[in-house]
C-alpha cells in the first residue's frame, strides 16, 4: 500500500502540541505505547505529517526512521489530512459481492476525485475500506462515524447534499 | 474472597432487578438491538420514541435498554419485548411510528402488533398470529453458546452479566480447581481455536503453562480483519464480561499474570464497552491483585489496531502490541515458549474466549455433546452475499451448508441460483453447488479445498464471476501482505497480474498453469498463515470452476457477464427504430442494417469504444 504524503503547508496550533506534549508524557516510560501516541497524534491534528511525527519520535525517544515505518505500515494512519467528511465505501467482500465497487465508482464521480484524496473546497474526501463489520447492510459506507447501508449507486448524490446542505 | 454463596445471592437480586413481573423488577423490559448493525439502520430513533412515548403514558415502571446484536442484520431495527407471563416478543424492521404504536397498543393495553413481528416479516405466521423468534427457520436450528448473552443483556451493566451466571465459572475455579484442572476440563470438552486454525484450545494452554517464566501473557486476538466476518465485533459489543472472564481463566490455568485485548480501531463501540467491562470487573474485584484473596493476581489491558490484515497473525499482533510494524515472525520459537515481549503467551481469539466460561461452568460435556467427531460444540458464522437473511448464526459444529442457506439463511434472494460460498475469506475457499450437502466443520471444510476460517460465510449466485472474486481476494491479500517475505510479497502480485490478463482477455492456457504453480510455490515457502494462505480463493475456484476460467480465457467471455473487458455490445432488435445514427457513429464499421430495420454489431470487428451506445437515443444498445 503506497501512501500519498500532503504537499500542504501543516498549521499545528500551539494547543495541539501541548494537548500531544501531555500525551507524550503519560506514554513516554513505555516504547510499546507508541502507536496508542500516535493514535491519538492523530485524533488532535487529523493526520500524522512529518512534523508531528518528529514531535512524536524526539518526545519518545524512539527513532524518527521507526516512527515512520510503523506510520506507514498501518492502514489507519493517514500522511495527509482528510476532508470535513470522510467518506470511506467498504470494498469488503460481502459488499463487493453486492456491487460496492459501482457505489465507489459513482462517488468519485460525483466529487471529481480518487481514493485518498481530498476535494480541493475540503469538504469531503474518498477511502476505500476493509470491512467495518456491517455485512448484514451491504454495501455500506461511513461518512465520518455515521453509517448508511444498504446502497445503490443512486443513491449517493442525496446523501452527498446532506452534508453539502 | 468472594464465596460462591455470595456470589449466587448477587446473581438472584440481580436478576430479579430485570425479571418483568418480579416484585424488584419493572413490569415489562423492553430491549432495542444497539450494536453497529442496529445503529446504523436506525435504532437511535426507535429508542427516542420508546422512550418519549412510555414518558408520555407514564410508564414509569417499563424498562428500556440498549443491548447487543439480536443477529438478524436483515431485520434491524429491532426491539423485543419481555412481559409477565408472557414469550418474548420480537419486533422488526422497527421505525419511530411503529414504536410509538407498540408502546400504545401492546405496552399500554396488551394488545401485540402482530404484523411487525418477526413471524410476519418473514412470511412464516398466519395472518394476525405471533410466532415467537425462537421457533422461525432463522431460528431453529441454532444453538447459542458464545453468543448466549448477546442482545439479552445490556453489555454495559456487569449486574446483568452476573444476573445470567457471570464470574460464576472464574469463582468456581479460584475457589474449588487447580491450574491443571481448568485444562483437563478444556481438553476433554474438545474446544477448538475459532480463529481459524482451530488448534485444540486445551492444549495450547497447556503448553504456556509448562513453560517456567518470571512472566507470562494471555492475549485476545480481536483484530477481526476478515473481511465478511462480525462474529467477534458482536461478542465484545454484546457480551464482554465473557471475554474478560475467559481470559482471567486463562491466565490462572497457564500461569499469567497479564493479558491484552488487540482490537481493532474500526470497532469503536467494542472497544468502549470492553474497557468499562474492565474497568467495572477490576472495581468489584474480579480483576486485579490477589482476585478474592486467592493469591491469584491478573489485569488486563486494551490495545488498538490500526488497520493490517497481517496482525490478525499471531506473532505478527504480538509484534504489534510491542509497537512496532506487524510483521510476523518465524515459528519456532512458538508463542508459548517466547511470545509477548519475549516471554510465554497464550493467545485466542474472542469467539474462542467467549466459549470458555460456559465449559468450566458447565462442564466438558455439555459442549462436547454437540458438533462432530473432532468438531466439538458450536461455530458462529456470519452469513452474508446474496443470501435472504443475512446476519448472526451459532449452530452446532456438523450441520450442512444446505440447511445454513436454504433454511436458516432463507436461501437466494430473487430468484437465482445458489453459485458457491465462500468460507474463511481471503485465507478460504469457496464450495460449490454440487457439495453444498457437505456437514461444516474443521477437517471436512480444509478436505474440499476450504477452512473454517473465522467464520465469514459468503453466498454467491449465478451473478458472480468465480474468476472475478478470486482476483478480488487476491486484491486484498497484495495490499495486506507486510512486505517480509519474498514469496508472498512478490508472488501474490505476479498471480495478481495473471489473474488481471485473464479478466482482460489477454491471458493463455499457459497462464493457468504458471498460476497455478505459482500458487503452491506461494503455500510452502511464505513465512506466515498470510502468505501460506493467500493462494486459496485462487485455488478454490480454479478446481471447482475451471470451465469459468477457460472460457475467460479460451472464448474471451465472462459467463457472468462481470468482467468489463470481456463484455460486448449487442443491439435489442425490438427496441432498435434503424435510425442508423450507430451505424454512421462506429469507427470500424462494426455494425450492419438497413434504415428503418434492426441493426446488428459484428463482434469480430467491435473495439468495444462505446460510441455506439452513446448515440443510441432509444437505449436499444446494451452490454453483456
Amino acid at each position: 500500500m503506497v501512501k500519498k504524503i500532503s504537499k500542504l503547508p501543516f498549521n499545528g496550533t500551539p494547543e495541539q502540541a501541548a494537548q500531544l506534549g501531555k500525551v507524550i508524557a503519560q506514554h513516554k516510560h513505555d516504547p510499546s505505547q507508541l502507536m496508542t501516541v500516535m493514535q491519538k497524534a492523530q485524533g488532535i491534528y487529523g493526520y500524522l505529517p512529518y512534523e508531528v511525527q518528529v514531535i512524536i519520535a524526539d518526545g519518545m525517544d524512539i527513532p524518527l526512521e521507526k516512527v515512520y515505518g510503523v506510520s506507514t505500515f498501518y492502514a489507519q494512519f493517514a500522511l495527509s489530512p482528510a476532508g470535513k467528511y470522510a467518506v470511506s465505501v467498504c470494498l469488503g467482500t460481502a459488499c463487493y459481492v453486492k456491487g460496492a465497487q459501482a457505489v465507489f465508482d459513482r462517488l468519485c464521480e460525483e466529487l471529481g476525485i480518487g481514493a485518498g484524496e481530498c476535494t480541493e473546497d475540503g469538504l469531503f474526501s474518498i477511502e476505500a475500506c476493509r470491512c467495518i463489520g456491517a455485512c448484514g447492510l451491504a454495501p455500506v459506507m461511513m461518512v465520518n462515524d455515521e453509517v448508511y447501508g444498504n446502497l445503490t449507486p443512486d443513491k449517493i448524490p442525496a446523501i452527498l447534499a446532506k452534508y453539502r446542505g | 474472597m468472594i464465596s460462591v454463596a455470595e456470589l449466587n445471592e448477587w446473581r438472584n437480586a440481580a436478576k430479579a432487578k430485570i425479571t418483568a413481573g418480579n416484585a424488584q423488577g419493572p413490569a415489562m423490559r423492553i430491549v432495542v438491538g444497539y450494536a453497529t448493525c442496529g445503529i446504523a439502520a436506525g435504532a437511535a430513533p426507535v429508542l427516542e420514541a420508546l422512550k418519549r412515548e412510555l414518558a408520555s403514558l407514564g410508564k414509569t415502571d417499563v424498562l428500556v435498554e440498549e443491548v447487543g446484536c439480536i443477529g438478524m442484520c436483515q431485520y434491524e431495527p429491532i426491539v423485543e419485548i419481555y412481559a409477565p407471563g408472557e414469550q418474548k416478543i420480537t419486533y422488526v424492521l422497527m421505525n419511530a411510528e411503529k414504536a410509538a404504536r407498540v408502546v400504545h397498543s401492546h405496552v399500554a393495553n396488551g394488545k401485540v402488533v402482530a404484523e411487525y413481528t418477526i413471524g410476519a416479516a418473514t412470511g412464516e405466521a398466519k395472518e394476525g398470529e405471533v410466532l415467537p423468534l425462537t421457533q422461525t427457520a432463522f431460528y431453529q436450528k441454532q444453538r447459542r453458546v458464545a453468543l448466549r448473552n448477546c442482545g439479552v443483556i445490556d453489555p454495559e451493566s456487569l449486574d446483568q452479566y452476573i444476573a445470567l451466571d457471570g464470574y460464576q465459572a472464574l469463582t468456581k475455579t479460584l475457589t474449588q480447581l487447580q491450574p491443571g484442572d481448568v485444562i483437563q476440563i478444556l481438553k476433554d470438552s474438545g474446544l477448538r481455536g475459532r480463529g481459524g486454525g482451530g488448534f485444540p484450545t486445551g492444549l495450547k494452554w497447556s503448553f504456556t503453562a509448562a513453560n517456567a517464566a518470571d512472566q507470562k501473557y494471555v492475549v485476545c486476538n480481536a483484530d477481526e480483519g476478515d473481511p465478511g466476518a462480525f462474529m467477534d465485533r458482536s461478542v465484545l459489543e454484546g457480551d464482554p464480561h465473557a471475554v474478560v472472564e475467559a481470559m482471567a481463566l486463562c491466565g490462572y490455568a497457564t500461569g499469567a499474570t497479564e493479558g491484552y485485548v488487540y482490537v481493532r480501531a474500526e470497532y469503536p463501540i467494542a472497544v468502549k464497552h470492553l474497557e468499562k467491562a474492565i474497568d467495572d470487573a477490576r472495581a468489584k474485584g474480579f480483576l486485579g491483585k490477589n482476585i478474592f484473596g486467592s493469591g491469584f493476581d491478573f489485569d488486563l489491558f486494551v490495545r488498538l489496531g490500526a488497520g493490517a490484515f497481517v496482525c490478525g497473525e499471531e506473532t505478527a499482533l504480538m509484534t504489534s502490541i510491542e509497537g512496532k510494524r506487524g510483521e510476523p515472525r518465524p515459528r519456532p520459537p512458538y508463542p508459548a515458549v517466547k511470545g509477548l515481549f519475549g516471554k510465554p503467551t497464550t493467545e485466542n481469539n474472542v469467539e474462542t474466549f467467549a466459549n470458555v466460561p460456559q465449559i468450566i461452568l458447565h462442564g466438558a460435556e455439555s459442549f462436547n455433546c454437540l458438533g462432530t467427531q473432532k468438531s466439538k460444540g458450536t461455530k458462529v458464522f456470519a452469513l452474508g452475499g446474496k443470501i435472504q437473511n443475512t446476519g448472526l448464526v451459532e449452530i452446532p459444529m456438523g450441520t450442512t451448508l444446505r440447511e445454513i442457506i436454504e433454511e436458516i439463511g432463507g436461501g437466494i434472494p430473487n430468484g437465482k441460483r445458489f453459485k458457491a460460498a465462500q468460507t474463511g475469506g481471503p485465507s478460504g475457499g469457496c464450495i460449490p453447488e454440487s457439495l453444498i450437502d457437505t456437514s461444516i466443520d474443521y477437517d471436512n471444510l480444509t478436505a474440499i479445498g476450504s477452512m473454517m476460517g473465522s467464520g465469514g460465510l459468503i453466498v454467491m449466485d449465478e451473478d458472480n464471476c468465480m474468476v472475478d472474486i478470486a482476483r478480488f481476494f487476491l486484491d486484498f491479500t497484495v495490499d495486506e501482505s507486510c512486505g517480509k517475505c519474498n514469496p508472498c510479497r512478490i508472488g501474490t502480485k505476479r498471480m495478481m497480474e495473471i489473474l488481471n490478463k485473464i479478466t482482460e482477455g489477454k491471458a493463455t492456457m499457459q497462464d493457468l498453469d504458471k498460476l497455478e504453480e505459482l500458487a503452491y510455490h506461494i503455500k510452502e515457502n511464505s513465512l506466515c498463515g498470510l502468505g501460506q494462505t493467500a493462494p486459496n480463493p485462487v485455488l478454490a475456484t480454479m478446481k471447482h470452476f475451471r470451465d469459468e476460467y477457460i472460457a475467460h480465457v479460451a472464448e474471451k467471455k465472462c459467463p457472468a457477464g462481470v468482467c468489463k473487458a470481456l463484455l460486448n455490445y449487442y443491439i435489442l432488435p425490438e427496441k432498435c427504430k434503424g435510425c442508423t445514427a450507430c451505424k454512421r457513429a462506429c469507427p470500424t464499421n462494426a455494425i450492419t442494417g438497413s434504415a428503418k430495420e434492426a441493426h446488428v454489431i459484428n463482434n469480430d470487428q467491435c473495439i468495444k469504444c462505446g460510441a455506439c451506445q452513446a448515440t443510441c437515443k432509444f437505449g436499444a444498445i446494451v452490454k453483456k
